[in-house]
């Protein structure tokens, strides 16, 4: 009995959030994603550099976040201690879940970071530049298969853009839809699909090993230590990051909301945020404020453009 | 360095005295934490993350390979004794579990599925030192087609293992489907069947309905019974021990437990139900007691137990030499190499041989210290069952809401936890099997989306899916499951069937 009794006290303290927190932080997604590590290592630095004496990281799994942010906006209206984690990925749920709170019904804050798109093939492939596999795609876009993260997410955006510079009609590609990058890079690496696009991070260690070639990168110049051309360079307009960032609930008042960029901005140019980020991987691509809510507003029509003219949004 | 001395090497570092204390506070957390519904290895893990930042790497890995194989210890024993499967691993293990522990024999079961999942962890820990960078080349090359071709043997081994009536099992498992097809549409990103709620896009959790479906259905079917019930649990019939012919049953269960699981723990979309499935289906086939088969076979539950530790030395596979997490906990496992600056992939075995191998000694370490702090709880464990039954039962619903609650924080989730509840008490009065619906739930996706991909890969060409020498070996075993049973009753009504099981040996 007595392994019985700790058990449940074990449950209630994991199970139970706590509400003496300074700031609680909430990962609109699962245990273990890019959210999730994102608040996480966000709890630990803002505890770390003392800008918060207790911070607690709640989940709330779903929907591309969009369960998430629902609930954030609601319970959380007007409270200056709450923080939620997103990112490019919510743009694109939001649209084609079609989901009733939106990112206009939260205060964003900054973009803390963001990752590039990388298109690779199997190092067995007979692909061997980005102006090949484009030739290919305008040769039979169906033929062409791309394996990426879910449907209608950052990949199959990046995807759809690249179709679109390139001339081929976006409705004719053939994405193939995996439960994310990882799942994606088996089929690309078992030579199941013509080409892989992810997140760099997803394939650096299979790119440096040389079991895939790495075509080219989404980002607007090239990146050091990444041995391949931009999209743009190659002559195909697509520049697409895939950030994350945090938000605020709606309803603060200016003070407020000027009291929580004060506290980001201290962690983000912190030493503890600077070395996450780079144990991680992370690039910095902080931007904050009125200059970050003109780039999302920015980055919300251009998605809701492409993926309309995929075909996900109508 | 040969491979035998890293490992040797290995094992000196996990054994340091430091590293034991993290391995045992590892196994005890998840052994706690593997017990209660919804609550996994997962979550535990994530929120030790930032507590082990301080610890230095062997040590904090050392401590998550404790708590990934405690849960699933953890995971059994509630399976086995109050018919709540923590987890979808440990759903098959509920079916002949509880009944034995029903019977009085929940000591031989709790003993069995401890042992099994040691020589299991054992035997993969070992494979996985050994083959894993030829385990995964061969693991990718199953691709959407291979895939499908797997989850169609699933269904037909499966779908014959359901209690009496074929009819009723397939009706469960079609019940399973239709739930299966809510939410997004994992290829096109569009809903299904969510009628505007957010709550269902993400389709509906497995945990939440098996949870529902065996905890809360079984409770409100005993509470409807009221005091007319026959007292059906008896607490320890025998020995709490296994008897010479409960080893004699077991022996071979583990070891082809073992063998299915670890191959499908590796594959990068396999998923431990799924070796779990398998393995419980071919005991059901081999055993030479097919009438105790859903009334407490204890083959039924050492196979599925070894299968499911296995395959969790086989999720390893793909983590450690692709840098491919396929499961919750392996992904927070990465997250925990990349706090060190490490990047698992193709090089890590190269650029950090001690790391590694301090992990897969440790994974041997971890597994035994688990069976040394699970055979002597059994005799505590069953005296569970001597509980009163309104006590255990309101506990059980008690536990059940709150890791629900833990792993999922919304109102609809408990709504939906209770309507399952309400599901299953149903199908419990009209006599159909539990089972199969949460396998339809697990397995529907699973093979839908993989035909879809064939399909899609090879712009809607159906010979595409029988030119895969792998994919074609796995339909005609699948072809063979389905059709020579069929004969053999037709020919014999049953007798060569048991003839074959009775000349095994």
């Amino acid at each position: 009995m007595k392994q019985f009794f700790l058990a449940s006290i074990v449950a209630g303290a994991l199970a139970l959030p706590a509400y003496a927190a300074d700031y609680t932080i909430m990962a609109p997604a699962a245990p273990g994603g890019g959210w999730d590590q994102t608040a996480r290592s966000l709890q630990a630095a803002l505890q770390e550099e003392g800008i918060s004496g207790n911070v607690q990281v709640v989940n709330v799994p779903g929907a591309g976040g969009t369960i998430g942010i629902a609930q954030f906006a609601s319970q959380q209206k007007g409270n200056p201690n709450a923080l939620i984690v997103g990112g490019y990925v919510m743009v694109g749920a939001i649209l084609t879940n079609q989901a009733p709170v939106t990112l206009a019904d939260v205060t964003p804050i900054a973009r803390l970071t963001g990752e590039y798109e990388a298109i690779v093939v199997p190092a067995s492939s007979e692909i061997e530049s980005i102006d090949q596999l484009i030739e290919a795609l305008k040769a039979d876009p169906g033929a062409v298969s791309w394996a990426g993260g879910s449907a209608g997410g950052t990949d199959h955006i990046a995807v759809g853009l690249l179709a679109k510079a390139a001339g081929v009609d976006p409705t004719k590609i053939n994405y193939i839809a995996y439960s994310g990058g990882g799942e994606a890079l088996a089929a690309i690496l078992g030579s199941q699909v013509t080409a892989g696009i992810s997140s760099y991070g997803e394939f650096q260690s299979q790119v440096e090993s040389g079991a895939l070639r790495l075509l080219a990168i989404s980002s607007d110049e090239r990146i050091e230590g990444v041995d391949a051309p931009t999209l743009k360079e190659s002559g195909y307009d697509v520049v697409l990051q895939n950030w994350r960032m945090v938000a605020a609930p709606p309803g603060l008042t200016d003070e407020q909301k000027a009291a929580v960029l004060a506290d980001v901005e201290k962690l983000a140019t912190s030493a503890t945020w600077q070395e996450t980020l780079k144990t991680k991987g992370w690039a910095d691509t902080y931007l904050a404020g009125d200059a970050f809510e003109e780039q999302l507003a920015k980055d919300i029509s251009a998605t809701e453009t492409i993926l309309k003219d995929i075909g996900l949004v109508k | 360095m040969s491979t035998f001395e890293f490992l040797l090497q290995g094992l000196v570092s996990a054994s340091q005295p430091m590293n034991l204390v993290y391995a045992l506070i590892g196994v005890t957390l998840g052994t706690a934490v593997g017990v209660l519904p919804g609550i996994g290895p997962a979550l535990t893990v994530a929120l030790l993350l930032p507590v082990t930042y301080r610890l230095d790497p062997t040590g904090s890995l050392i401590m998550f390979a404790g708590i990934y194989y405690g849960g699933m210890y953890g995971g059994s024993t509630t399976s086995i004794l109050l018919n709540t499967p923590g987890e979808s691993a440990s759903i098959v293990t509920a079916l002949e579990g509880n009944k034995m522990a029903r019977a009085g024999r929940g000591g031989p079961a709790l003993a069995t599925s401890a042992i099994g999942s040691f020589v299991a962890g054992l035997i993969a820990t070992l494979l996985l030192a050994f083959l894993a960078p030829y385990v995964v080349q061969f693991a990718i090359q199953f691709g959407p087609r291979e895939y499908f071709a797997l989850m169609l043997l699933a269904f037909v081994t499966v779908s014959s293992a359901f209690g009496d009536s074929t009819l009723r099992g397939l009706t469960a498992l079609f019940v399973g489907l239709a739930f299966s097809v809510v939410g997004i549409d994992q290829l096109t990103g569009q809903a299904r069947l969510s009628f505007g709620i957010p709550d269902l896009l993400d389709g509906i959790e497995v945990t939440t309905m098996a949870v529902a479906m065996f905890a809360i259905g079984e409770t409100l079917f005993i509470a409807a019974q009221g005091f007319r019930g026959p007292e059906i649990v008896q607490a320890v019939k025998g020995s709490v021990w296994m008897n010479r012919e409960d080893w004699a049953r077991s022996w071979k269960p583990w070891l082809r437990g073992t063998f299915i699981g670890f191959p499908i723990g590796a594959m990068p979309a396999g998923g431990a139900e799924i070796g779990t499935f398998l393995s419980y289906a071919t005991e059901q086939r081999l055993t030479k007691h097919p009438e105790e088969f859903g009334h407490g076979a204890i083959e039924g539950v050492a196979g599925p137990e070894a299968a499911n530790n296995a395959s969790a030395a086989g999720t390893l596979v793909p983590l450690l030499t692709l840098g491919l997490p396929t499961t919750a906990t392996a992904a927070i496992m990465l997250a925990g190499f990349q706090q060190y600056g490490l990047q698992p992939g193709p090089l890590l075995f190269a650029t950090n041989p001690q790391l590694v191998w301090g992990l897969i000694a440790s994974l041997l370490i971890a597994n035994g210290m688990l069976l040394i702090l699970n055979l002597p709880l059994i005799g505590l464990w069953v005296k569970l069952l001597t509980i009163p039954k309104p006590w255990l039962y309101s506990g059980i619903l008690v536990f059940a809401t709150l890791g629900t609650i833990g792993a999922n924080p919304s109102v609809f989730e408990l709504g939906m936890l209770l309507a399952f509840g309400l599901l299953g008490y149903v199908m419990r009065v009209f006599g159909y099997p539990i089972a199969p619906v949460v396998v339809g739930l697990i397995l529907g996706p699973l093979a839908e989306q993989q035909l879809r991909r064939a399909l899609a890969i090879s712009q809607g060409d159906v010979t595409y899916l029988f030119t895969s020498p792998i994919a074609v070996v796995l339909f005609v075993v699948a072809a063979l499951a389905f059709i020579v049973p069929l004969i053999l009753r037709a020919r014999g009504r049953g007798e060569v069937l048991s003839q074959m099981a009775a000349n095994e040996d």
